[in-house]
């Protein structure tokens, strides 16, 4: 028994390698087909790049707040998605409000940036809402029962949302400023989408800045490291985990109203479900409490999801393509997982505390 | 006399008018506001504005007997006033500008049940003096004797639930009796004021003679000295009992609530299945609606009447039920192996985009001319057993219950077996486990297949039942309330499976009247559940250990997710 | 001793509820029980095949919804819900009784449908049914609502097969909303003849609604000579629309038909310019689309989209739109309110035609009879045009549809815009 241990895995790892394998041939067969085809502009692709960057900012943000609570908390804050839609949903009134009195035209930036404010209020208020009703009273219960009263804060939060403002689709003004086409490399690209997509940056960059240079960060990494020696050290564990979900819910404020500007339509109380599993997806993808990890597994499944139909599903020849999309996204997570199960910039680490 | 808490009169003051208010401006307040529980006496509408008020003034004097009961009435006078405040700026907000065009169900009907349909300062008075005499009923329950307390408590709240679920009592009654009786007791679906007065009084008469003679058994201090064999008796008795309420249940309780009861043996079949996959073997998995697509479709592909067939007329419902069981098993081994060296959160992401893989693959265009696509397989007979046709709620229910027996039955026998013990030495710790000999890819994969089987098992019955399926019933939500309902029920129990069915699948059921409510009940419901039993309705005995070491020491609990 | 204590509680408690049932009962339940018989003793007799509905003097018409009221899809329910309660209310009284409307969410699903089905039926007092918005759920909750000798008439399902007595139909199934086949043919129509477009492109989101929509489109579409370059599908929930534009992009289609709802068919509107390759091709939709918040969510690109539907013009559906923002506020949230209101209202006639009606204001109406007098619907000139039911239920003709252009005056707040087509 003791023996043959070994070779069995060996044959469970050849296995996965022929999997990994088959699959990668099957990747790059679709790639080659689609080139050589060549059905689609440089500028087409051009176009599918730079939405793919600004969407998979919006997930990168919102996929650090699953990050931070998880890399404090080992907890997967399922409603966090939802935390998202209530500054977004909330938000879109402010917005339409700065856009019918002019305020908006006039002077866009401190417009915007009083939105962002608003929904990042906002969110931060939901989420820690959630914090002290759902998730406090359960921290120190096994890690599957504050996985439930969060399912159920998401619905509650759903349609308690829902409630307030009714069941219609909204969507955001367009803001004149950012209308126009910027010429990047000489491919046409609508200004929205390298701003999002900067924006977002920004907003990252501070927030690393903030865990890994600033002593309220040190103080959050060393809860992540080990509560109870932090304890000992005079840290305020419940101070901290407060802190860490107010980011979370401010970043995904800030999020819900990229998400405005990049796309404004399509905005109601369910808006938060798939972006919530998206953004969740991605930070897994990177390694779930792993910060870069987050902001690089956002990119990444943004890109996975525009590119993905038509660059690799179409040159295999599978028609509905696009209904697929979802499909590759988590097959390239699951390829990425065989091989690093604790994501693409998780420590070994995380294998013990998952 | 001890002096006011004015602290504490705010502070429950204003969760009650948080709570108040959150109904009016969510909308529940006017939309069950048509809703009579006794007559004219009482709606729905008034029972969610008052409920939160009345509560604060419970609240601010629970605890506080000392306190005497004057000084207790006024605080709680006070906090019911307090509570009022909220929804009495709501009123006065409003009349400054149009809130509906943001809160959509702030609207001219709402202000009318708030101020009492009086427009002037009349009506802001009265919110605030009908607030104020809320919290003060609530101060008075609680000043109540114990005994007595408990009784009016009891059968107030059983009076409220004859009256708010009356149609499930109308449903029963006019099966067991006859129409016409039910509306001795019903007027429409609101019960007459005078049958509740009558009801009230007798339950409390019962609930008080009930618990006087509780203290006395228990001042005396007489235990129950049954032997053994009259123990023995007792239980036989009651799986008996038990057999023939299953056996009977359909034909007492109507088409409607046979159809609930179909629901949740197909939640109990299916949460049987995760149960071990989760419980048994601590696998998270969130994409366990794979399993039940697999076994849905290949019963709907096997025996449709439709084109989709590729050998029609050679399956029907019995003979392709193996196959399905099979072919679960098979995906349950096929989707395990990728997730083999995956653990906790990772393993609840993966299993989570497989399930919905699969139902994509459902949907998809690609696969149409094999699984309909969005057009999904119409025209699956219902079984046909020596010619009973298996074709309404009340059949059906024998299918499900037989297939939940069974699955029972199997995890049981499961669960005390070598197998049984490897998975919870797996749950405990892999590495400890595999270091004891155990082999981890046989053991996970066994559990994945099994797991899938009885997943599967459901999916069949499910497709029987529904004649046509679409792609969309196989979604995320179907993964999640199973989930949810081995949780709430106490994870690794199978009586705790079978009360989580009941508790999240059936109660939702029967909260229809709720309509556009109900999934913010069933959310509400489930974080309720949560934070008063952490460890479930009936939990295993491993977990509630567990959960007790994890009360002791304030360490983090070890997760066995 | 303490048992017998307890049965003896017991016994008084239920005593006790009967007799005070009883006494309170007596006055109200008496004149019903017997001034009929008095007065006419064989006037209402139920002979019908499949039973009746007794509705005393006093007592309310029971109409039941079942409706997708929660969920993703819930702002279709609440759409025919609306119209339904702006009926009801324009009705009035119905044959001197007041109507009465409860309801079941069914979800968008085959087993929420079932589900709601057997709810609905447990409650023998409901006369005709008001659903359900989804094809899935109809088809599954059909049998048991023929069984129970009902009528259910749709606001939204549009699945061919619900009316053909080969595929899913059963007696009792009637429906407002136009079958695909006839709504897909106007289109393609319309496309090729009046747009003289020569190539098309479609996209469906996987609801069987807008599969067949696309279906029957593109087999009329090339049935007429044109040629369709793509058929793809988004799904439900997606956002970026970007992807699958570029797909059709390549082939820069004349027509890209895309039947489905808001919000994807908002984001397809919205992100349609930002693809190369797309400049000349003409957006059309459908009734699904039909909803007076589609242009102001979709932004400045609708002007100049094409959506089908019903022929929704005319001061009645004016003063429709009115009264819907008087009793329920702002705009109806997508485009089949209108259908729920005519069918309740064709409903509500022939309840009218076909009940019996006593002395006392009792009604008695037969199910047969019903179902009969609702199939013998002819004319009957609702919001949606002029309805006439068919032996198999479909009511909606296919004449009484339109095309709709969306011109700057929609995006401004005007409601219906303007019909530039009509078979």
């Amino acid at each position: 028994m003791q023996k043959r241990t070994p070779l069995r895995i060996s044959w469970l790892d050849l296995f996965l390698r022929a999997f990994q394998f088959v699959t990668a041939v099957v990747i790059l067969i679709g790639l080659y087909n689609t080139f050589t085809a060549a059905r689609y502009t440089s500028n087409q692709w051009a176009t599918l790049v730079f939405a793919g960057l600004a969407q998979g900012s919006i997930y990168a943000l919102i996929a650090l707040g699953y990050t931070l609570v998880y890399g404090i908390l080992l907890m997967i804050n399922f409603a966090h998605g939802e935390v998202y839609m209530a500054g977004a949903l909330s938000t879109v009134f402010l917005a339409n409000y700065f856009a019918r009195s002019g305020f908006l035209a006039e002077s866009p930036f401190i417009a915007i940036v009083l939105m962002i404010l608003f929904s990042a209020a906002i969110s931060t208020v939901v989420a820690l809402l959630l914090e002290r009703i759902a998730y406090r009273p359960l921290r120190n219960a096994p890690r599957l029962i504050p996985l439930i009263t969060a399912i159920g804060a998401s619905f509650a939060l759903q349609y308690t949302f829902r409630g307030f403002y009714g069941s219609e689709f909204r969507s955001y003004p367009t803001v004149e400023a950012l209308r126009g086409i910027w010429n990047i490399f000489g491919f046409e690209v609508p200004i929205v989408q390298p701003v999002v997509f900067l924006s977002a940056v920004v907003l990252m960059l501070a927030l690393y800045w903030y865990v890994e240079r600033t002593k309220a960060g040190k103080a959050m990494r060393a809860v992540s490291e080990n509560k109870d020696v932090a304890r000992l050290m005079g840290i305020d564990i419940d101070k901290v985990i407060v802190t860490t979900f107010a980011l979370g819910g401010a970043l995904a404020g800030a999020a819900g109203v990229f998400n405005g500007l990049f796309r404004p339509q399509g905005v109601f109380f369910l808006m938060g479900f798939f972006p919530g599993i998206k953004a969740f997806t991605a930070a897994v993808l990177g390694g779930i409490g792993n910060i870069p990890g987050a902001m690089f597994g956002g990119l990444l499944l943004g890109l996975i999801e525009s590119l993905g139909p038509n660059i690799i599903l179409e040159g295999l020849g599978i028609p509905g393509t696009n209904q697929l999309k979802d499909g590759i996204a988590f097959t390239v997570l699951v390829l990425i997982l065989i091989f690093r199960p604790q994501g693409i910039f998780g420590e070994r680490l995380s294998e013990t505390k998952a | 006399m001890q002096k006011f808490q004015f602290k504490s009169i705010v502070r429950h003051g204003l969760l009650g008018s948080v709570i108040a208010l959150y109904f009016s401006v969510i909308g529940m307040v006017e939309a069950f506001g048509s809703r009579d529980l006794f007559g004219e006496y009482l709606n729905l509408g008034h029972l969610l504005l008052f409920g939160g008020i009345i509560w604060s003034g419970f609240a601010v004097t629970t605890g506080r007997r000392k306190a005497g009961w004057l000084t207790n009435l006024v605080s709680a006078t006070l906090a019911g006033a307090v509570a009022g405040v909220l929804p009495l700026l709501l009123v006065l907000a409003n009349r400054q500008i149009e809130l509906r065009e943001v809160f959509v169900n702030v609207n001219p009907n709402l202000m009318s049940i708030l101020t009492f349909e009086r427009a002037d300062t009349a009506g802001l008075l009265l919110l605030l003096g009908v607030s104020a005499a809320g919290g003060l009923l609530g101060g008075l329950y609680n000043i109540l004797h114990a005994r007595i307390r408990k009784a009016i408590g009891m059968s107030v709240t059983v009076t409220l639930l004859m009256a708010i679920f009356a149609d499930l009592v109308i449903q029963v009654l006019s099966n067991v009796a006859s129409r016409e009786t039910t509306k001795l007791f019903y007027v429409g679906d609101s019960m007459k004021p005078a049958v509740a007065v009558v009801l009230f009084a007798a339950l409390a008469a019962l609930f008080y003679a009930r618990q006087t003679l509780a203290d006395k058994r228990a001042t005396e201090g007489t235990v129950s000295t049954e032997t053994k064999k009259a123990q023995l008796r007792t239980r036989i008795f009651q799986f008996v009992g038990f057999g023939i309420v299953l056996l009977i249940a359909p034909w007492v309780l109507g088409s409607f609530l046979s159809q609930v009861l179909f629901e949740i043996g197909r939640f109990v079949l299916l949460g049987l299945g995760l149960n071990i996959v989760v419980g048994y073997a601590g696998l998270l998995d969130l994409g366990y609606v794979a399993f039940f697509a697999f076994g849905a479709y290949t019963m709907g592909v096997l025996t449709t009447t439709g084109p989709l067939n590729p050998a029609p007329g050679l399956f029907n419902f019995w003979t392709a039920l193996p196959i399905v069981v099979l072919v679960g098993v098979f995906f349950g081994v096929i989707l395990g192996f990728p997730v083999l060296r995956m653990r906790g959160d990772y393993l609840a992401i993966v299993t989570l985009g497989f399930g919905e893989i699969i139902r994509i693959l459902a949907l998809s265009d690609w696969l149409a001319p094999i699984m309909g696509g969005a057009q999904g397989v119409l025209k699956i007979p219902n079984p046909v057993l020596f010619g009973v046709e298996f074709n309404s709620p009340e059949r059906m229910y024998y299918l499900v219950l037989f297939g939940s027996l069974l699955a029972a039955f199997i995890s049981i026998r499961l669960r005390d077996s070598r197998l049984g013990r490897q998975w919870m030495a797996m749950r405990e710790d892999e590495d400890v486990a595999e270091a004891m000999g155990i082999n981890l890819v046989q053991t996970k994969l066994l559990a994945f297949a099994i797991g899938a089987g009885f997943s599967a098992l459901g999916g069949a019955i499910f497709a029987a039942r529904l004649v046509n399926i679409f792609p969309h019933s196989f979604n995320l939500l179907i993964s999640i309330n199973a989930l949810s309902l081995i949780i709430v029920g106490g994870l690794g129990s199978i009586p705790g499976v079978i009360v989580g069915a009941f508790v999240l699948v059936g109660l939702p059921e029967l909260l229809r009247e709720f309509t556009e409510y109900r999934l913010l009940m069933y959310g509400i419901l489930l974080i309720v559940m949560m934070l008063n039993r952490p460890e479930g309705f009936i939990p295993a005995e491993i977990f509630k250990r567990e959960l007790r070491a994890g009360e002791e020491n304030p360490a983090p609990a070890k997760a066995e997710a | 001793m303490s048992k017998r204590l307890f049965t003896l509680l017991a016994l008084l408690m239920v005593a006790s509820l009967v007799l005070a049932a009883c006494g309170s009962a007596t006055p109200t339940e008496a004149p019903v029980a017997d001034e009929p018989v008095a007065d006419e003793p064989v006037a209402l007799e139920c002979s019908d095949a499949i039973g009746c509905v007794e509705v005393a003097p006093g007592d309310s018409i029971h109409l039941a919804y079942m409706l997708t009221v929660s969920g993703a899809t819930a702002f279709l329910g609440e759409d025919s819900l609306g119209g339904i309660e702006i009926a009801l209310s324009d009705r009035g009284q119905v044959l001197g009784h007041d109507v009465e409307l409860t309801g079941e969410d069914s979800g968008c699903s085959s087993e929420g449908g079932q589900t709601a089905a057997t709810a609905v039926t447990s409650d023998p007092s409901v006369v005709a049914i008001i659903g359900t918005n989804c094809s899935g759920a109809a088809t599954a909750a059909l049998p048991t609502i023929s069984g129970a000798g009902l009528i259910m008439c749709s606001p939204s399902n549009t699945a061919p097969a619900l009316t053909d007595p080969d595929g899913t139909w059963l007696p009792g199934y009637f429906r407002a909303a136009h079958n695909d086949k006839f709504q897909g043919r106007v289109a393609a129509e319309f496309v090729y003849n009046e747009l003289g477009a020569h190539t098309a492109a479609t996209i469906h989101d996987g609801s069987p609604y807008a599969d067949q929509l696309q279906q029957v489109f593109a087999t009329t579409f090339a049935e007429l000579g044109g040629t369709v370059t793509f058929q793809g599908a988004v799904n439900v929930g997606d956002t970026d629309m970007r992807t699958i534009l570029t797909t059709v992009a390549a082939d820069s289609p004349d027509v890209l038909y895309f039947p489905i709802f808001e919000p994807e068919g908002n984001f397809i509107v919205a992100q349609s310019t930002e693809i190369a390759g797309l400049e000349g091709t003409t957006l059309v939709g459908a009734d699904g689309l039909l909803s007076a918040s589609f242009p102001g969510n979709s932004g400045e690109n609708v002007v100049g989209v094409y959506l089908s539907g019903p022929y929704i013009t005319g001061d009645a559906y004016d003063s429709f739109l009115t009264r819907w923002d008087e009793q329920i506020g702002g705009v109806p949230p997508s485009g089949f309110h209108a259908f729920a209101y005519d069918c309740t209202n064709m409903m509500l006639d022939a309840i009218e035609a076909s009940a019996q009606q006593g002395a006392d204001g009792t009604i008695l109406i037969g199910r047969q009879a019903l179902r009969d007098a609702m199939a013998t619907t002819s004319g009957f000139a609702g919001l949606t045009g002029n309805l006439s039911c068919s032996e198999y239920g479909d009511c909606a003709t296919g004449e009484a549809l339109g095309v709709f252009e969306i011109t700057h005056a929609e995006l401004d707040g005007n409601w219906p815009p303007p019909v530039i087509y009509t078979p």
